[in-house]
């Protein structure tokens, strides 16, 4: 449906969310466009993954309206990709890399589909983009943790999803592996793919085209490099600190001397 | 030597129907004993398989089928633990833990106030795979079917399921209604079974054979198939044993289940154990 194409890739009106009766953030009010990206930027408990949640339709909004690409969360299964931050069970599973990421086109396959070339080409460009050609048929048990994320990562490229939901995706990957990923959230939202991207990381989140920072309220929200600013990450983190050059430099509040970067 | 192996099937009739029915009670036990030892269910398995007794007691005492008993005593079982799940902040193995005691209390506290159910109580909880009937075995091998199909036909979801309920729900896969069938295919395979193996042996049946294979399986479909024919071959040598050394069928068949796996967990270990030594050698010899 050419309308329901057009959609934004996500647009909230005074939503509150939260688990049962209590609200974690209220009053969200977002918008965002095909083929743009979004980083919720936070510290533990800020929010972040339960905004994740709810716009992946895992948790119910309490209050306020929410809908992911002109529909409510999920009802499109096969074209919102979402990847969570824990696989608790995932790591006894007699399971290759492989067969995690082409559990990837399930979505898109149902019950009763058969796997088809399209399937076939959706896996290996998946192995491709993450560079897993070598350990792709390892088992899993087998792999490292930043290797299995990089599995997990490739399982939601291979859904080629319309809009891609992440949760610190990541988290614990080498130098290269990020790099890799960057690229690939780069030339996906060339093709129009929308990404939601819920990061620690003050660099990933300034390379996205906005940031919502969170604190169990919202701090700013808007372009990446106007609401990053050393006051606004300094409320988001409860540090002190200025922004330079995608670079945060982060002093103790107590001292004033630097602290570190990211 | 094959008289001995094959002797005992050949000439009797309750042999081969119990090693028959055996390996029905095995190939279901092994698909849903894959899921169950995957997704970390063995508690709920142990729950739904000892819940089913004060069904059975109650059946039997009201003259009814003992199979009706046993499905009622599991659902109720399924139901109490959703109930209490939902209703407190308690986890699900506590809510597990606090019915199973409940419900096996009532089942030996339902079968010690009526003093005909003494010989009745053993074949609840070690079944009567010698005795095993026709129509018994026919309803053994409908469920077997039933769950082979079910499995099939939810094998995607069932598989997400176990990687992770979130990856399930937002695949279009509800994970409450698939995870409610897993349940039902539990319980399922414990109803049926009790006759067979009894309610106390169906869990070792369930477990057992699963975690054998998971030992050395590196695909699901692998580990079902390996975990059916591990049960399998537990029944012929619990069957043997139980020829020639006298001793009961159920719990020589649970006993067989055991040891095959402690023999394969020594075993896989011996090969890991040779593997990195070869290659730590062969890493010696290239250095």
């Amino acid at each position: 449906m050419p309308e329901d194409r057009a959609a934004s890739a996500l647009e909230t009106g005074s939503l509150s969310i939260g688990y049962g009766s209590e609200a974690i953030v209220s009053s969200l009010n977002l918008s965002l466009e095909r083929g743009m990206s979004l980083a919720l930027v936070g510290a533990n408990g800020s929010g972040k993954t339960t905004l994740l949640k709810t716009i992946a339709g895992l948790l119910a909004p309490l209050s306020g309206s929410i809908m992911v690409l002109g529909s409510p969360p999920l009802a499109l299964p096969e074209r919102v990709a979402y990847m969570g931050q824990f696989h608790p069970t995932s790591f006894m599973l007699p399971l290759r890399a492989i067969d995690v990421i082409r559990m990837g086109r399930f979505a898109a396959l149902g019950l009763f589909g058969k796997a088809g070339s399209v399937d076939e080409e959706a896996v290996e460009e998946a192995i491709e983009v993450m560079s897993l050609g070598p350990i792709a048929k390892q088992p899993l048990n087998a792999l490292s943790g930043g290797q299995r994320q990089r599995v997990f990562l490739a399982q939601a490229v291979a859904r080629r999803a319309e809009l891609l939901l992440l949760d610190e995706p990541a988290a614990g990957m080498d130098a290269s592996s990020r790099l890799g990923y960057r690229r690939y959230i780069e030339a996906a939202a060339a093709r129009g793919v929308s990404s939601i991207i819920a990061t620690h990381d003050i660099e990933e989140a300034a390379a996205c085209d906005q940031a919502l920072l969170l604190a169990r309220k919202v701090v700013a929200y808007g372009s990446g490099r106007e609401v990053l600013t050393a006051s606004a990450v300094s409320e988001t983190f409860g540090l002190v600190g200025r922004y330079e050059d995608g670079k945060l430099v982060v002093m103790e509040p107590d001292h004033g001397h630097c602290g570190g970067e990211d | 030597m094959l008289d001995f192996l094959v002797g005992p099937f050949a000439g009797n009739s309750f042999m081969a129907n119990a090693l028959l029915a055996g390996i029905l009670v095995s190939v279901c036990c092994g698909i849903v004993g894959t899921f169950v030892v995957l997704r970390g269910l063995a508690f709920m398995g142990d729950a739904l398989a000892h819940g089913a007794l004060p069904g059975i007691a109650i059946a039997l005492l009201l003259g009814l089928p003992g199979i009706l008993g046993a499905a009622a005593g599991a659902l109720a079982m399924v139901l109490g633990i959703g109930l209490i799940t939902r209703r407190s902040n308690l986890g699900s193995d506590t809510a597990i833990g606090l019915l199973f005691v409940g419900m096996l209390a009532l089942g030996v506290a339902i079968v010690s106030r009526s003093r005909s159910f003494s010989g009745d109580l053993v074949r609840i909880l070690f079944g009567e795979i010698l005795g095993i009937a026709p129509a018994e075995m026919a309803l053994q091998f409908g469920a077997t079917l039933a769950i082979g199909i079910a499995t099939a036909v939810c094998y995607r979801p069932f598989l997400l399921l176990c990687f992770s309920p979130e990856q399930a729900e937002t695949s279009g896969f509800p994970a409450r209604v698939f995870h409610g069938i897993m349940l039902g295919m539990i319980a399922l395979t414990v109803v049926v079974s009790f006759k067979t193996v009894g309610t106390m042996l169906v869990f070792g049946m369930l477990l057992a054979p699963a975690a054998s294979a998971a030992l050395f399986s590196r695909k699901v479909g692998t580990m079902m198939a390996a975990a059916s024919l591990i049960g399998s071959l537990s029944t012929y040598l619990g069957l043997l044993a139980s020829y020639y050394l006298d001793i009961a069928a159920g719990a020589s068949i649970a006993l067989a289940a055991s040891a095959v796996f402690f023999v394969l967990l020594a075993l896989t270990r011996l090969f890991r154990a040779s593997r990195s030594r070869g290659s730590a050698s062969e890493e010696a010899a290239h250095a």
